[in-house]
């Protein structure tokens, strides 16, 4: 049986059927008939340049010559792929290729990686070329500090220039001259070095011929000599696939994955140049315990022995709920379970918690709220579907560049942006609206939006009817907010929030992303609420193309949240109070699970409740320079009985501790991650961790051993079968499943494909909630003694605390020092050159710095980064929390500039 | 003598085709005519009717074109008149511009008309410094009187006209590279189909016509399709404008009936062989044609029968030569401009053009090998029919024809290690 979208060909005289519209390229490869391709970029629509796919076709009596990766197919075509013609044409298009290109990368010297090379075997051509060389050498533009440019290997087939422009979006390679002329280069014919190159490679993953590759010995390797491991970057929350290649052990490089279903090969600077941490020799490969003034080597019995006795003694002497577990957003979905799980059911506290404090917590209490499931309802690939796209709070092109690409795509195709930021970030320059509010006003202006779309009456009303409950309070505290009221508190042009309301309301579906500049303020609950409201009166949830989605900070935050790495929830969100679900918790641990709801890590790290916490495990995280207030968070650490620190590197919150346990990264273990789109995604093990370090679910079972209930697996997959029995959302997820494909929660049995749109049908609360937000001032405003919004965030080119970034030699190149944005006027005024130190102070403290000039930053804002301990930015922020969800206000508090001399 | 239609104008003393003067000489009567008397539907059957087909070089039947733009209404058309000519030996739309430029906006209006199309775009040829200055006084003047601009004529029809100035890039003659560069991109041909006018200017449907197929149109509206067909041969009807040059008395454009023969076209119109030198050979259609001899001097200069002779009407544009000419240097300078010109997508035609110069230019310089020959032949067969667009055609079919009738001086080149004509090559 076939229907009219089926064609039947025959290829090399064989028959098959395909689907209409599919290539005589892909037709080909579904029959394992290899057709040759230089130019072609699977992803991208074909550009048929090269011409070296040429097959030879005959219909209806006519025989022509056609690029098999840009024809379609018809019904009845027969397709030879070896005809004489063809094989002559496509032998004859490689002959002027090899003319110009050196033979030092023919097959036995370069392991086959140059596919020119690799086709020239197949047909031949050994000897080269009956051409002579024709263009002059080119000087190899080593400018670049992780990538070559050698022009004098280039054949001209573009797919640099449409990597970088049609799926990087960044546009900085093209073509300059025309004919034989043609050259690539980088801006206008720049050094790649000084170019706005962003460093994330992708040219590099595309060229066929090393003409643009990674520095160093890697691409002159023979191809068997590698192993590739295919894993997850262990960066953002983006979760892209990656592939570490592995050579004596060592990973030498990173290349792309094209199967990578949240990213399909993209990679941005960090995910592909930011792998030498792995190998770094301050790698920590040997327990260390605090001796005098100083830490000496120990055996792991000894460490393990010295912590457990510590972690007992605190218990006996002060009860279980002196005792506090960090677990980690770094580390896998396993072992944030088995942290959990060893805080409640071998230590008896809930007193268990990770960084998602400090990034994402108002993410999980207020759409837990809203929704009744605190995760974001969609993924990148639907967002090629949205005809309206609303950002709020994030810097995604630099925080999260892989979730940057769809969004640069829509923009691409004249789908309004709407970006609600401060700084004017390269999303702001793309966008159809930048409100650039005063940081900390987010809610007003998402309230006037809500006030505009109820004024103008462009909200659904049927789904609002349908699926959600507590309208009117919403109506009623929106009507405070008309935009001239809104805007004013963000000091902006109300005609602008108006534009904005109407563009999100009436283009469907729109879909909101947003971030840490949401997050991180003492609204910051209050204020995704006020997302919610309008996802929910714009009926923009349940559908592809739509939703609410936060793009999560680090790798696995989304997991350790899972995992109930929280003090107020079990695995899968499941509550404390619900006494059949702590019963079946109990049937399974052999342990009765605490009641009382733990504390908060910034509770537990702030001087308000400090004394409760007597002993702190603290895995994956370097909080003394992460959070909020170091002078604060340095007092509580040095106060504790106990500070145990498991981690890569001695880090500065390591320093502090009496015992250091070290552990494996994600490349020496296996595992799974959860990025940000609910997408359980595996780990894999690549290399043998340094010395003595292992895993960190390694570490905690021996542990658990000598707190005498021992929790034993022989490896992750054993794990991850214990969460799928408790936690109905990973219900389905196994190993053997995951090694084909990822799968998005909620996942509950093991038919089940998984859920890549939340909501369709219904919310896990039944009806959505509305909530009346008030927005309230942030905690600390700017007065005459401290006249500027200091806010922080993170750079392209380094993460977090730098403990691994700065690490690897090609982020750090990139980015080496911390630097201050200040606007030029603000610059002009103090007298602050460009590169001149200055001190930046808060009520809490000062760092130093260069000066960054940039109008992006608006007047009255400072921006740092928090990366570099040598000006750790939080020395400066203000630890005030949220009431809700406990997170800091790091986006906002009130500073002053000094330029300095020098 | 046959009635002059395009260039008819061109004979009145002191006309310099103001709009004045053209509305003085029957100009702008097609259009009230065609708003009152067709629909466009019926407007695109009596071009059918007419024969006309596209004088830009593939002489495509224009009617048929127009007839593939979608009727859907609530998809915005485009016009876009070819004015970037730029193929050698062809200099007849240049004349159009400057001397009438009103016939052509006329002609644009109706095509518009026909095709549904409200925004119409003049791609003109960079260097034409002149015709632009001209052309915007045009449209200028054709808004003033009511001919462009919103309710043209009272008849609800609306139709604004842009001109564009090309950058000096042959390849964006080619319609879609054309199109590219409209957009503001570089100019690379695409990948058809899918045709213009499917998906032509911002993937909308557009008709891209040449200046002189749409200056016929004001007297086929005005004068009816039979009378259209009547000129000419069956399948090429109407008149087109010749541009002969080289050994001639008399280079210039001639406007003649589509079937003039060859040799009444050189030997009467453009007054003969300068010197009564022996005529050697005659490139009848633009640089990219194959070329012909004294042999083919009774051939037709229509469509069809300079297919049938070997060559190609083109473009129109008519090189002569005479024996005084070394067919190698004549070959080399054709391959230096399509080195020049191709836009690098196509390997076979980046270096293909480039190797075509550098052997040809070798083989004047009397440093040609025997293998050459072959080698120029294998060039030239693998740069046809196996590339995005025709320029790489273009390239090769010219220096296969001159390899085909003059292989002998060919040889002599390599064999005596020198140009008999002691021209020496150079460029
Ligand atoms: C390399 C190349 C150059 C061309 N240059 C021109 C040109 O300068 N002017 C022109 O009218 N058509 C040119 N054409 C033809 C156009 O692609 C197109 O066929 C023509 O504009 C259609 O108009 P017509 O149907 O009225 O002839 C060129 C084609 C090629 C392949
Ligand atoms: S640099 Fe590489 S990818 Fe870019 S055009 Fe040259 S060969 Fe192709
Ligand atoms: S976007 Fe995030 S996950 Fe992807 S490569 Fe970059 S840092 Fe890694
Ligand atoms: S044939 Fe030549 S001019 Fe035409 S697209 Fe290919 S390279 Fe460009
Ligand atoms: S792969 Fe088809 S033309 Fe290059």
């Amino acid at each position: 049986m076939r229907d009219a979208s089926t064609i039947s060909l025959t290829i090399d005289s064989r028959p098959t059927m395909v689907p209409q519209g599919t290539t005589l390229l892909d037709a080909a490869r579904s029959l394992r008939i290899a057709i040759p391709t230089l130019c072609q970029v699977p992803s991208l629509p074909a550009q048929p340049g090269c011409r070296v796919c040429l097959v030879q076709v005959a219909q209806d009596g006519a025989v022509h010559l056609r690029t098999a990766c840009s024809t379609p197919v018809t019904e009845g075509m027969e397709v030879l792929t070896e005809a004489e013609e063809a094989v002559n044409a496509r032998t004859f298009v490689l002959e002027m290729l090899l003319a110009d290109h050196p033979v030092d990368c023919l097959p036995e010297e370069r392991g086959g990686r140059c596919e020119l090379h690799a086709l020239a075997k197949r047909h031949h051509l050994f000897s080269g070329s009956r051409f002579a060389r024709q263009r002059a050498p080119f000087p190899i533009d080593d400018s670049h500090p992780l990538i070559r440019m050698d022009l004098n290997r280039c054949i001209l087939c573009r797919r640099c220039v449409r990597a970088c422009g049609e799926i990087q979006g960044h546009h900085v390679l093209g073509i300059a001259e025309r004919g034989d002329r043609s050259v690539v280069i980088a801006d206008d014919g720049k050094p790649l070095g000084e170019s706005t190159c962003v460093s994330c490679g992708e040219c590099v993953a595309y060229c066929p011929t090393g003409a643009l590759a990674e520095k160093g010995p890697a691409w002159n390797e023979e191809v068997g000599a590698h192993q590739a491991i295919t894993t997850i970057c262990p960066y953002c929350g983006c979760g892209c696939q990656l592939d570490l290649h592995v050579k004596d052990g060592q990973v030498v490089t990173v290349g792309s994955n094209f199967d990578g279903p949240a990213n399909r090969g993209s990679l941005c600077a960090k995910g592909r140049f930011g792998f030498q941490f792995i190998h770094s020799p301050d790698r920590l490969t040997m327990p260390l315990i605090l001796e005098g003034s100083g830490f000496r080597e120990a055996t792991w019995e000894e460490a393990l022995d010295l912590v457990a006795a510590g972690l007992r003694e605190i218990a006996a002497r002060h009860g279980a709920d002196a005792i506090g577990v960090a677990a980690s957003a770094k580390a896998t979905n396993e072992e944030n379970y088995l942290l959990q799980k060893l805080a409640r059911a071998v230590l008896g506290t809930n007193n268990v918690d990770h960084c998602a404090r400090l990034c994402h917590a108002p993410t999980g209490t207020a759409l837990l709220s809203a929704f009744g499931s605190p995760a974001g309802t969609n993924s990148f690939a639907d967002l090629e579907e949205a005809e309206a796209l609303l950002v709020v709070g994030s810097n995604t092109t630099e925080q999260h560049p892989i979730a940057a690409l769809p969004m640069k795509r829509l923009v691409a195709r004249g789908v309004p942006l709407i970006v609600i930021d401060p700084r004017r970030i390269e999303l702001a320059r793309l966008a159809t609206v930048h409100l650039a509010i005063r940081p900390g006003t987010d809610l007003a202006v998402l309230n006037g939006m809500a006030h505009v779309i109820l004024e103008e009456g462009l909200w659904d009303r049927t789904f609002v009817q349908d699926r959600t409950e507590g309208f009117e309070a919403m109506q009623e505290t929106a009507r405070r907010y008309p935009p001239e009221v809104a805007a004013s508190i963000a000091g902006i042009d109300p005609e602008l929030l108006r534009r904005a309301a109407r563009l999100y309301a009436t283009r469907r579906p729109a879909s909101i992303y947003y971030t840490m500049g949401v997050t991180q303020h003492t609204s910051g609950h209050q204020t995704v609420l006020a997302l919610a409201n309008l996802a929910l009166l714009t009926g923009n949830l349940g559908k592809p193309g739509a939703g609410i989605n936060p793009l999560r900070g680090q790798n696995n935050v989304q997991g350790a949240c899972d995992m109930g790495a929280l003090p107020d929830a079990l695995p899968g969100y499941q509550s404390l109070d619900d006494p059949n679900v702590r019963e079946r918790f109990e049937s399974v641990w052999g342990r009765p699970v605490p009641k009382r709801p733990g504390l908060a890590l910034t509770q537990i790290l702030g001087r308000e409740r400090q004394g409760a916490i007597r002993g702190l495990y603290l895995v994956g995280e370097n909080a003394l320079l992460a959070e909020p207030d170091m002078t604060e968070t340095e007092a509580v650490l040095r106060s504790l009985d106990l500070l145990v620190v498991q981690d890569l590197f001695l880090t500065e919150t390591a320093r502090l501790a009496h015992v250091v346990l070290p552990a494996a990264s994600f490349a020496e273990k296996d595992g799974t991650f959860t990025n940000t789109e609910r997408r359980v995604q595996r780990i894999r093990k690549a290399v043998e961790p340094p010395g003595q370090a292992m895993a960190d679910w390694q570490i905690v079972c021996a542990l658990s051993r000598r707190l005498g209930t021992p929790m034993m697996y022989g490896h992750p997959g054993e794990i991850m079968a214990e969460i799928a029995r408790l936690v109905p959302i990973y219900g389905g997820i196994s190993y053997d499943r995951l090694e084909s494909v990822s799968l998005q929660w909620p996942c509950p049995h093991r038919d089940h494909p998984g859920t890549p749109v939340l909501y369709a049908n219904r919310f896990p609360r039944g009806r959505g909630r509305f909530h009346p937000v008030e927005w309230l001032p942030p905690d600390e405003v700017p007065d005459s003694d401290f006249p500027f919004v200091l806010t922080t965030g993170r750079t392209l080119f380094q993460y977090h605390t730098g403990t691994m970034s700065r690490r690897s030699d090609g982020l750090h190149l990139l980015e080496p020092e911390p630097y201050i944005e200040v606007n030029p006027i603000d610059a002009d005024r103090l007298g602050a050159r460009e590169g001149q130190k200055v001190a930046v102070v808060t009520r809490r403290g000062q760092i130093v710095a260069k000066t960054r000039v940039e109008a992006g930053t608006p007047p009255g804002v400072i921006f740092t980064t928090f990366h570099f301990s040598e000006a750790p930015a939080n020395r400066l922020t203000n630890p005030a929390l949220d009431p809700v969800a406990l997170i800091p206000e790091f986006k906002v508090c009130a500073a002053r500039l000094e330029p300095l001399n020098g | 003598m046959s009635e002059k239609v395009l260039t008819k104008r061109f004979e009145i003393s002191g006309y310099r085709g103001t709009i004045e003067e053209y509305l003085a000489t029957g100009g702008y009567q097609a259009i009230p005519r065609a708003l009152k008397e067709y629909s466009p539907e019926s407007l695109i059957d009596l071009v059918r009717r007419s024969g006309l087909r596209g004088r830009g070089g593939a002489g495509f039947p224009t009617g048929v074109k127009w007839g593939f733009v979608p009727k859907d209404p609530t998809l915005t058309k485009y016009l876009v008149c070819n004015a970037d000519e730029s193929e050698p030996g062809t200099f007849k739309d240049r004349d159009l511009i400057t001397r009438d430029p009103h016939q052509l906006l006329e002609g644009i209006i109706l095509a518009s008309y026909a095709i549904g199309c409200r925004t119409a775009y003049i791609y003109l040829r960079g260097e034409f410094v002149a015709g632009a200055v001209i052309m915007e006084q045009a449209i200028q003047d054709a808004a003033a009187h009511g001919f462009l601009g919103n309710n043209i004529l009272g008849s609800g029809f609306n139709l604004k006209v842009h001109l564009h100035r090309g950058a000096g890039a042959y390849i964006c003659g080619e319609e879609t590279a054309l199109l590219e560069s409209l957009e503001g991109k570089r100019g690379l041909p695409r990948l058809k189909p899918p045709f213009p006018a499917s998906a032509g200017l911002y993937r909308l449907p557009t008709v891209v016509n040449n200046v002189e197929t749409l200056c016929n149109l004001p007297h086929i509206v005005l004068r009816g399709a039979e009378w259209f067909s009547s000129i000419g041969s069956p399948k090429s009807t109407g008149n087109r404008i010749f541009s002969v040059s080289g050994h001639v008395r008399r280079p210039g454009n001639y406007e003649l009936p589509m079937d003039v023969p060859m040799r009444e076209l050189i030997f009467q119109h453009a007054g003969g062989m300068r010197g009564d030198r022996r005529l050697k050979a005659v490139i009848p259609g633009g640089s990219s044609v194959p070329v012909l001899t004294e042999q083919h001097l009774d051939t037709r200069m229509d469509f069809e029968s300079l297919a049938k002779a070997g060559s190609m009407a083109g473009s129109g544009g008519v090189m002569v030569m005479d024996d005084s000419t070394c067919m190698v240097r004549a070959g080399e300078i054709v391959a230096r401009f399509y080195h020049h010109e191709s836009c690098g997508q196509c390997t076979q035609c980046r270096e293909g053009t480039a190797w075509l110069h550098k052997t040809l230019r070798r083989i004047e310089a009397g440093r040609g090998r025997k293998v050459d020959m072959d080698l120029l032949m294998d060039i030239c067969d693998n740069m046809k029919g196996k590339t995005i667009c025709p320029l790489s055609d273009a390239a090769a079919m010219p220096i296969e024809s001159y390899l085909k009738y003059f292989g002998d001086e060919f040889e002599q080149h390599i064999v005596e290690r020198a140009c008999p004509f002691g021209s020496g090559g150079g460029s």
